[in-house]
């Protein structure tokens, strides 16, 4: 059987993970909720660690609780809505017919997988190897199509993100805000 | 479970774990006030002054003083501050930072835990902080703070990508000792203590040189250092997102702030100078006894941290627009060309003299680039009355 740390830190994190996300749908105030999100990524990251799953909760606090938060921040901000008390909730019905239907898919599938269930002496048999290796072995060689792929669709985003804020007007790559500046500069070539 | 600790076996981990964290705590407060005294001297001395010299001798008591009237400070939130997220940003400012320390390889089998991982999880937690300081921006409902926040974010999330790259770059290439199982010497590992091991004969720093100067470079902005101190420019932005903290948690956005650049120079020590293993390994094949390594240590850190003072005390503060073209058109095309030399090296066996070669070539070109961007300024943004269009409201 695991041990009593594991049993008591996987109700500890279930507990928090669920509570902040259950939160984030009731609060008003969207700063809030990107910070209790942050909470929940970061306590999954904390039940990844307790499935010894090391590699996973690492890149999920680099990823998730690191990058992915602040980009919803700049989001949060850009969103003429986002003062507090931000009161509107759109699209409640559709969602949740949506939430509801991922919900339905992930228990089916939890109750019809055949989980390898390894108790006593068979568990203690297996004993804990890195990860890392193994998962940058399958990613480079038989998942290396579906890894490369991922890599030039985050390519594209970039590139479209660049061509997004550049001005068409402007040919020479400068932005508006120089043009308009050029005159006033301070300093220039020698 | 039980483990050893001190030469004690059979500790409870939990026991355990809890002498370590009172340890690096007291660690990391004691030295955090050495290195806000060392840097007034040190950019006093630069300055042609003298620096504290008052309290206690040769004002070595300054900082204690310091932190004292810090406690005792009221601690004052304003009216309209958001009261959760003012309250709770310190933590998320500091707690990261503390986290960082646990993979800190300080000398040969001391260090909080060896993690397989050890530099993805330092990059990992130290990155959280990022939301500390958005969150302390806007909770304190000051336009100063929401604009050094801001910033804040932009500059580390920008800068976190040369910086992980230059730490990549050496990983990869970093020799573990051969598999007694298949005899053959692997490449690439993220284990610090493998890391130093590895440069028990010749750091880093030889094979490396480009890599080096990005990771300090990196570092420097990550650490919101003189000449990228923008988020909390007290000309600008008259200290960021913490001008209205007061008190016990303002201290504590300072001791993070310390604490930040001392696990920096650690981590720049083990990766690039060889940490407890470099020179010793020139020698003789057994490390260095404990002490010998831990003055080892405290050298090439403090060799980082003086640097970091000399660039603020010689160096003026970019713009944003500057900071952001430098990392993203020089620092990060500069780190993509070195991952895939270091690549190249490894597929085909190339001589390690080519690193060092091609490393240098990256330097001069890096100097070049700033050079040019020296001498040919980008023109300063116009003011915001001759905007035209959307940018204009």
């Amino acid at each position: 059987m695991d041990s009593v740390g594991v049993v008591i830190a996987f109700y500890v994190l279930s507990a928090i993970t669920i509570v902040s996300a259950a939160s984030i749908f009731l609060l008003r105030n969207l700063v809030h909720a990107i910070v209790l999100l942050v909470v929940v990524f970061l306590g999954m990251a904390g039940l990844f660690l307790t499935l010894s799953a090391d590699f996973i909760a690492v890149a999920q606090i680099l990823i998730y609780a690191g990058a992915i938060s602040v980009l919803f921040v700049f989001a949060v901000m850009l969103t003429p809505l986002a003062s507090r008390d931000n009161g509107n909730s759109l699209y409640a019905g559709p969602g949740l017919l949506l939430g509801g239907a991922i919900a339905a898919i992930v228990v089916v599938t939890a109750f019809d997988v055949e989980w390898n269930q390894l108790t006593g002496v068979a568990l203690e048999q297996r004993s804990f190897t890195d990860t890392i290796e193994v998962i940058g072995n399958q990613l480079l060689g038989p998942h290396v199509l579906a890894f490369e792929v991922a890599s030039v669709l985050l390519l594209f985003a970039l590139l479209g993100a660049i061509v997004l804020v550049t001005d068409p007007n402007n040919e020479d790559g400068t932005t508006a805000e120089e043009e308009a500046g050029k005159d006033t500069a301070v300093g220039g070539s020698e | 479970m039980s483990t050893e600790i001190f030469g004690f076996d059979g500790v409870n981990v939990w026991v355990d774990g809890l002498v370590r964290v009172l340890l690096i705590v007291g660690f990391m407060t004691v030295v955090v006030m050495g290195l806000i005294y060392g840097e007034r001297k040190i950019l006093a001395r630069f300055q042609q002054r003298l620096g504290p010299t008052r309290t206690g001798p040769v004002g070595l008591l300054q900082s204690v003083a310091d932190a004292l009237k810090l406690v005792g400070k009221e601690d004052l939130r304003p009216r309209n501050a958001d009261a959760w997220t003012f309250e709770l940003a310190p933590y998320l400012v500091f707690v990261p930072v503390f986290l960082g320390f646990v993979i800190v390889p300080f000398v040969l089998d001391w260090q909080v835990r060896i993690l397989e991982l050890g530099l993805l999880y330092f990059v990992a937690v130290t990155g959280i902080n990022i939301v500390g300081w958005i969150m302390a921006g806007w909770g304190s409902d000051n336009r100063y703070a929401m604009i050094g926040g801001m910033r804040a974010a932009a500059q580390g999330i920008s800068y976190e990508l040369p910086l992980v790259l230059s730490l990549l770059a050496v990983a990869m290439v970093v020799e573990v000792p051969s598999d007694s199982a298949t005899g053959e010497s692997l490449r690439g590992s993220l284990n610090l203590n493998e890391i130093i091991a590895a440069q028990a004969e010749i750091p880093n720093l030889v094979w490396q040189p480009l890599v080096l100067i990005v990771f300090f470079i990196a570092a420097l902005a990550e650490l919101n250092r003189t000449p990228f101190d923008i988020p909390v420019g007290e000309s600008e932005v008259v200290g960021g997102p913490f001008v209205e903290y007061s008190g016990i948690r303002w201290s504590m956005f300072f001791l993070a702030e310390y604490a930040a650049l001392l696990i920096m120079s650690l981590i720049f020590a083990a990766v690039f100078l060889g940490g407890w293993a470099w020179p010793a390994g020139l020698f003789q094949d057994d490390p260095w006894p404990r002490w010998a390594q831990a003055l080892l240590v405290t050298g090439k850190a403090g060799l980082f941290i003086f640097m970091v003072f000399w660039v603020r005390a010689s160096v003026p503060r970019l713009r944003i627009d500057q900071l952001m073209s430098f990392t993203w058109k020089i620092l990060l095309p500069l780190m993509f060309a070195q991952v895939l030399i270091n690549g190249l090296v490894l597929v085909y066996d190339w001589p390690e003299i080519v690193l060092t070669v091609t490393g240098l070539v990256g330097v001069l070109v890096l100097v070049m680039a700033v050079d040019r961007a020296v001498r040919h300024p980008r023109p300063r943004p116009a003011p915001a009355t001759q905007l035209e269009g959307e940018a204009a409201s």
